[in-house]
């Protein structure tokens, strides 16, 4: 049984596709092979050009080629004025928007790959000049192109894998837990996210995190203390498992040395602040870890402040270790 | 007359149409079409200016750092600061990264797939093209040698960006004062020989000799004396295949080239030059970015009250669905009124590389010396990121402090592997806010 993927884009960048490509394999063709998935057709990938793309899409239409998955890249351009003009499928003089809209009644699976597809994303900040929306969100808003209700043929509401962009194994370990037929409604979470990834906040697994507990924080960029207090981080909020599944070998945002913008989140791309620094009131930043209560926060925070070891205090405004653990024997005596 | 409508284009980044007018077997017109229109000129007023480093990386994922490095120098320009020289190196690492994974991706992902057509399968080399260059995805064929080879080869090369940015494509660690990720001994020692793993590939398989070997061509005689020995090659094989293919008749340009110059060294010079090249002349004019514009006459775009293209910095982003005989949602930019090319081919031109200046006057620029000058680029890339590594002195600044002014306007000027790139801002205080 092969799971067959037909992958379009829209109001996007193409980084999904760019990310997808830096999947962690020595061969992707094999590695697709082998978990049972076929690209029907992709952007980036496929030899088929001009009418013989038309010819694959107008197949799936009648009937005569099943599809199992459609992938959408990039957000759904509903302008100007709901005409769908911003973005017309080349060669067809149809708007994407309506070539989504078909294929989407017909695929067993609709996968929304990227912010952009799932919610709006980017491609939806400041005025939304290009109307952009996602396949079934607008921002945290159910709706979208294909509105609240839509199921696909098998059953599920369109899979959102959020992320700008989205990392290559979060999408690879959905389409193969498609192919497998392992996964189901209860593995998405409230915004239809694969739990697999979606389930764990950036926050967990960050190397800042002994600068996170004492509240010793980072000022500028380079720092290598805790970029939640004055840096806009918002790791501690935000749904991916980006300091657990690292990117591209050994990388994060936060290890990169700039903040988690939470870019898994609907509605990411317009915080009403700026993304690089924390809005506070009172000196204490709007937006607290998830789960906790303010007060305790507070309260912790003020003791971990207090409490904080010279070494962390100092290592948090350097742009390299300047104290280093005190070395002791840690046997027994 | 017939009017003939293609598209989609695959394997480019970016929507592409084409709309051509062909009598008597020839195009008598030919309108390029970009279907899509995202408005990202319009997105950012009135953001905060440090938002645009979120941001407008996310204009494309294919030359996502290249546009972070124009977003950064653009407000570094506002700024009037200096960044420290470990800063420089690592910014120029992280764009030399990522232009070399374009140039790769290009070659053996979206362009020499090409070759793989049915239409070509009488032709000599057309089985060893499909052996080492048929697509990732195509359904019932089993994808090229090579190309699996390189595909696996890039996704490795870009952990250097998980290093030195923290991920690709949009990293954030591109700021106007240097990199936001200062970088240990270690770690510069080990991108070194991820440097070196790349090269050992690139050596085998694509060029088949040392790199400096072909960063040292200097002629088309010298170009045709090394296709003899480093026959096996991919850029070998290549050059047969672009000779029988006629590609070096194939698609040459305006002859006028303009570079914006790209990675700025210690002592203030780009490692490649600035300028314009005017092929016909053969000579190399300097570069005036007041003389560029952008065109809206075909265009769903307002044009000026007077119908004058305009510069960037005074450009209008408003859009008219119903204008009569406009056909794309894209501006056309021009220099001095004409029409001029980018890419790797010009940044050689401009940089004067002898065998691209060569080539460019034999044939013109065609398809064939676009190619060749990818290629080029890629073997006159990697040895630059060797320097810049060993050039690293950890525990020295690698990012300088800012400030804002009220009122600033800035420009940063870069190059992306496909061509010159260019942000311009404007701002104004109301909290430092961007007013264009």
């Amino acid at each position: 049984m092969t799971l067959n993927v037909l992958w379009l884009q829209s109001g996007g960048c193409g980084g999904c596709s760019m990310s997808l490509l830096c999947a962690d394999t020595p061969d992707f063709a094999s590695m697709l092979r082998s978990s049972g998935i076929e690209l029907l057709w992709h952007p980036s990938l496929s030899l088929e050009s001009g009418a013989q793309v038309l010819d694959i899409l107008d197949r799936i239409l009648d009937g005569s080629q099943t599809l199992d998955v459609l992938c959408l890249e990039g957000a759904v351009l509903r302008g100007p004025h709901d005409t769908g003009r911003f973005h017309v499928l080349a060669g067809t003089g149809v708007p994407m928007m309506d070539w989504v809209r078909r294929l989407s009644q017909v695929a067993r699976h609709v996968v929304a790959v990227g912010s952009c597809a799932a919610w709006g994303g980017i491609s939806a900040t400041g005025s939304n000049p290009a109307q952009a929306c996602g396949l079934q969100y607008e921002d945290e808003h159910p709706g979208g192109l294909l509105g609240k209700d839509f199921r696909s043929r098998g059953g599920l509401p369109v899979i959102n894998i959020a992320g700008c962009p989205t990392h290559p194994s979060w999408v690879t370990d959905t389409l193969m837990a498609l192919a497998a037929q392992q996964l189901d409604a209860q593995d998405l979470d409230t915004f239809n996210r694969p739990r697999f990834y979606a389930d764990q906040l950036v926050h967990h697994g960050c190397s800042r995190n002994e600068y996170y507990e004492f509240k010793a924080s980072a000022e500028k960029p380079t720092d290598l203390g805790c970029l939640m207090e004055h840096m806009g981080c918002k790791g501690t909020q935000a749904h991916a498992d980006c300091n657990i599944r690292l990117w591209n070998g050994e990388g994060s945002c936060t290890r990169g040395g700039y903040a988690c913008v939470s870019c898994t989140e609907p509605g990411f791309q317009s915080p009403g602040h700026a993304f690089h620094y924390t809005p506070k009131l009172a000196g204490i930043p709007i937006g607290l870890p998830t789960d906790m209560p303010k007060a305790w926060f507070v309260a912790l925070a003020s003791l971990s402040k207090s409490a904080t070891p010279k070494r962390v205090k100092l290592n948090a405004v350097s742009d390299h270790l300047v104290v280093t653990p005190a070395s002791r024997k840690t046997g027994r005596r | 007359m017939s009017r003939l409508i293609v598209g989609p284009f695959n394997r480019v980044e970016g929507d592409l149409e084409v709309q051509l007018e062909v009598h008597e077997g020839r195009v008598r017109e030919a309108r390029v079409n970009a279907p899509m229109y995202r408005g990202f000129e319009t997105m950012l007023v009135g953001r905060d200016p440090m938002d645009v480093l979120t941001i407008v990386p996310r204009i494309c994922g294919i030359c996502s750092v290249s546009q972070s490095v124009a977003a950064a120098r653009a407000l570094a320009d506002a700024a009037g600061v200096q960044v420290p020289l470990n800063g420089l190196h690592a910014i120029n690492l992280m764009l030399a990264c990522e232009s070399l994974a374009d140039h790769l991706t290009h070659f053996y992902v979206f362009f020499m797939p090409d070759f793989t057509r049915a239409c070509y399968s009488t032709r000599p080399w057309f089985a060893e093209a499909q052996r080492r260059f048929a697509a990732i995805g195509s359904v019932g064929k089993s994808p090229g040698v090579h190309a699996r080879q390189a595909l696996a080869a890039r996704a490795r090369w870009f952990e250097l960006m998980g290093t030195l940015g923290g991920k690709w494509p949009h990293t954030g660690s591109v700021s106007p004062g240097g990199s936001a990720r200062a970088l240990d001994r270690s770690e510069c020692l080990r991108m070194l020989v991820r440097v070196r793993e790349m090269r050992g590939l690139l050596e085998q398989t694509l060029f088949g000799c040392p790199l400096e070997e072909v960063t040292a061509l200097d002629s088309l005689r010298a170009l045709e004396a090394w296709q003899a020995h480093a026959g096996g090659s991919d850029m070998a094989f290549f050059l047969q295949i672009a000779a029988d293919a006629g590609l070096d008749k194939l698609g040459a340009g305006p002859m006028l080239y303009l570079s914006y110059g790209a990675y700025p060294q210690d002592h203030g010079q780009l490692a490649l030059a600035q300028g314009v090249w005017d092929a016909a002349q053969a000579r190399c004019l300097p570069l005036d970015t007041w003389r560029i514009t952008e065109d809206a006459h075909s265009a769903w775009l307002a044009s000026d009250a007077g119908g004058q293209a305009l510069h960037p910095a005074q450009g209008l982003t408003v859009v008219q669905p119903d204008k009569p005989g406009a056909y794309t949602w894209n501006k056309a930019p021009r220099l001095d009124g004409a029409v001029i090319e980018t890419g790797a081919i010009a940044r050689q031109l401009v940089d004067g590389h002898p065998l691209i200046r060569a080539a460019v006057a034999a044939r013109g620029g065609t398809v064939s010396t676009r190619v060749l000058a990818r290629l080029l680029e890629i073997a006159r890339i990697l040895p630059m990121m060797e320097q810049w590594l060993m050039a690293l002195k950890p525990h020295e600044p690698f990012h300088a402090a800012h400030t804002l002014p009220d009122h600033a306007s800035g420009v940063g000027l870069t190059e992306a592997a496909r061509g010159a790139l260019g942000t311009g801002c404007a701002l104004t205080k109301g909290a430092s806010r961007i007013t264009r």
